[in-house]
């Protein structure tokens, strides 16, 4: 282990209905989760069509490791390391662009999009056995790389659970997403946001799926939003805002009736939370109409009416994705320290739907996740209380233990909690964590539900 | 600013300087309502994501209000329950490199400005500058608030909350 932590010290940090503050707090758990949560598990890096042409490239990080997707000259997508294979400085400095090759800013070595070293400057400087070509030096892709729906996902680690494995039922909220529209095709669009907090990479997961924070983390919103006269002039994104800020005011009979599924590997949903008709008023509305006729077109009514019933809200796909089908919304979480995480924001255009629905989910970004919401602020400074709360003594144990003993159990591997404000979907979270953590080997992560 | 260029239908730009002062100015001191009320009916409050960004609907932004939603937020400020807000940030607004054009036909006078918003809250200080645009209606001897543009210089980078107005 890289840490004086042994295997029955993170073990013990998790118990049925509590956690050990540690699994927050301590930079040696920190330092084990980029290892083996961060190292192993599969991570979604983004969609592939950030980057339709052959040389497209965005960078991000893996964990705190900075790579590089590249579009290929055969159309297909790889992920490198972003290193120069000499001495070691980034290769791409820009969160994106296009490039024909590689050059690196130091001494000028050059490498294809593929990575292969193709020259170095005076190649004569080295013996021959030497050369960087003969010692097999070039840019390193990552170990494994799975790419569904568009969707990117690589992995550090060379063995482990295949992607479909690790994904298991909440797949199917991909799918929820990418058939919902009409060319059977999504595309990022709008730009990225990014906002961070000082507080612990977890507590974004959990938060997503908690069905009993809206009423009171976003009081001031709800009061704020229910007092707004409707009169007032709107284009359309003040009223996409107030509406939602409405909903999380929801009374509780409505949040504990709401469908919280939970997965193995951590991930997890929410389902039956709006329905469309409250949300979008989808069924007299034009843009709607417009949008299922040509759903239909493409697969005939009884399919559509199937895609457009599906109703996924927030699904999270542990550890480092956030996203909602019905809006668009994606979140990729990225780990700074074990009290600093930023959160990168992105929006989903339907391909062949109307180009207001599009305008309408960078209208929900914004009041969901623009680092000026007058929603996700509130959120945020809760995280960043929690971080500093529980450095407290005394009570060294935080508390999951809502709907514990009611979670049902619903085939497939999945768990619905037994209403819908349950912590069900924390108590899987960190059942998967200790099975991450406390694995020896990647052959022994994975899998776990709890 | 030494020289005060008048513009062809008697506005200077001192008095803009002036009024863009007292809305800073209301904001510092928290007089929220007050600053709403400097508004137009159909205003629009914008921080972009984006440097270069042409609109508010087909780009993210970190605040995108309507009249609607600015009211929302104004009235947010005022909530105890306002978490991000308690306690609550002190702010220092200084304005200045005014540029002022005439919008010829259309009864409004654009104004960019640069603007440094130094906010204290929970011991700490945190910077937040940028270019403004206003679009001002005349309004009797004053001024209405059309379109309030900020352009963050790290817009797009990692931003915590920013539950203030700027
Ligand atoms: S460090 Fe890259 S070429 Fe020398
Ligand atoms: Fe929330």
């Amino acid at each position: 282990m890289g840490s004086s932590l042994c295997v029955d010290d993170i073990a013990g940090m998790v118990q049925d209905e509590r956690v050990h503050r540690d699994v927050y707090a301590s930079p040696d758990v920190f330092e084990l989760e980029m290892e083996r949560i961060f190292g192993r598990t599969w991570l979604l890096l983004g969609h592939d069509s950030q980057i339709p042409k052959p040389g497209d490239y965005f960078t991000t990080q893996m964990g705190r490791q900075p790579v590089i997707a590249v579009r290929q000259n055969d159309g297909s997508v790889r992920v490198l390391f972003n290193r120069c294979a000499h001495r070691g400085p980034m290769l791409c400095s820009l969160l994106k662009g296009s490039v024909s090759e590689f050059i690196c800013p130091y001494h000028g070595w050059v490498y294809g999009l593929d990575g292969k070293l193709t020259s170095v400057p005076m190649p004569a400087g080295y013996p021959p056995a030497q050369s960087p070509q003969a010692n097999g030096l070039g840019m390193i892709p990552v170990p494994r790389l799975e790419v569904y729906r568009g969707f990117i996902f690589a992995s550090l680690a060379a063995t482990g659970q295949s992607l479909k494995t690790f994904l298991g039922p909440v797949i199917s909220s991909i799918d929820d997403l990418v058939d919902r529209a009409p060319d059977g095709e999504v595309e990022i669009g709008g730009g990225i946001g990014r906002h961070v907090y000082n507080g612990n990479w977890k507590f974004m997961l959990e938060n997503h799926l908690d069905g009993l924070h809206p009423r009171y983390v976003h009081a001031s919103s709800v009061a704020a939003a229910n007092e707004q006269d409707d009169a007032r002039a709107t284009d359309g994104a003040g009223e996409v805002a107030v509406r939602q800020m409405r909903q999380n005011g929801a009374p509780n009979d409505l949040w504990e009736k709401i469908g919280l599924w939970t997965a193995p590997n951590g991930h997890g949903f929410l389902a039956d939370y709006h329905d469309d008709e409250k949300l979008v008023k989808l069924s007299d509305d034009p843009l709607h109409v417009e949008y299922r006729r040509r759903m239909e077109a493409r697969y005939g009514a009884e399919r559509t009416r199937e895609i457009l019933t599906i109703m996924r809200w927030n699904t999270i796909i542990f550890p480092n994705v956030s996203f909602m089908s019905q809006f668009g919304q994606l979140r990729i979480l990225r780990p700074v320290s074990v009290d600093r995480s930023v959160v990168e924001t992105y929006v989903f255009r339907l391909k062949g739907a109307p180009e207001e629905m599009f305008q309408l989910s960078i209208a929900f970004a914004n009041i969901v996740n623009g680092a000026g919401s007058p929603v996700l602020t509130d959120d945020l400074e809760v995280y960043e209380r929690m971080q500093t709360g529980l450095h407290t003594d005394g009570n060294p144990w935080i508390d999951y233990a809502r709907g514990y003993g009611r979670d049902v159990d619903t085939g497939d591997g999945m768990r619905r909690g037994g209403s819908g404000t349950s912590e069900i979907a924390v108590r899987n979270q960190f059942a998967a964590w200790r099975d991450y953590m406390t694995a020896e080997s990647v052959e022994d992560a994975g899998g776990t539900a709890q | 600013m030494t020289e005060y260029r008048q513009d062809p239908a008697g506005i200077n730009i001192r008095k803009i300087e002036l009024f863009l002062i007292h809305e800073a100015d209301l904001l510092d001191r928290r007089q929220y309502d007050e600053w709403l009320s400097l508004f137009a009916d159909d205003c629009r409050y914008w921080i972009p994501l984006e440097e270069n960004q042409k609109d508010g609907k087909n780009t993210i932004s970190l605040v995108y209000d309507d009249r609607k939603l600015l009211e929302t937020r104004v009235r947010r400020l005022g909530k105890d329950s306002m978490h991000a807000q308690a306690p609550h940030s002190r702010t220092l607004h200084v304005i200045g490199n005014l540029a002022v054009t005439d919008d010829a036909g259309t009864g409004l006078v654009t104004v960019r400005s640069n603007q440094i918003v130094t906010e204290y809250r929970l011991n700490a200080i945190r910077i937040l500058a940028g270019q403004v645009t206003h679009r001002l209606q005349r309004s009797g001897d004053s001024f209405r608030i059309a379109y309030k543009q900020i352009n963050l210089i790290d817009s797009e980078g990692e931003h915590r909350g920013i539950p203030i107005i700027l």
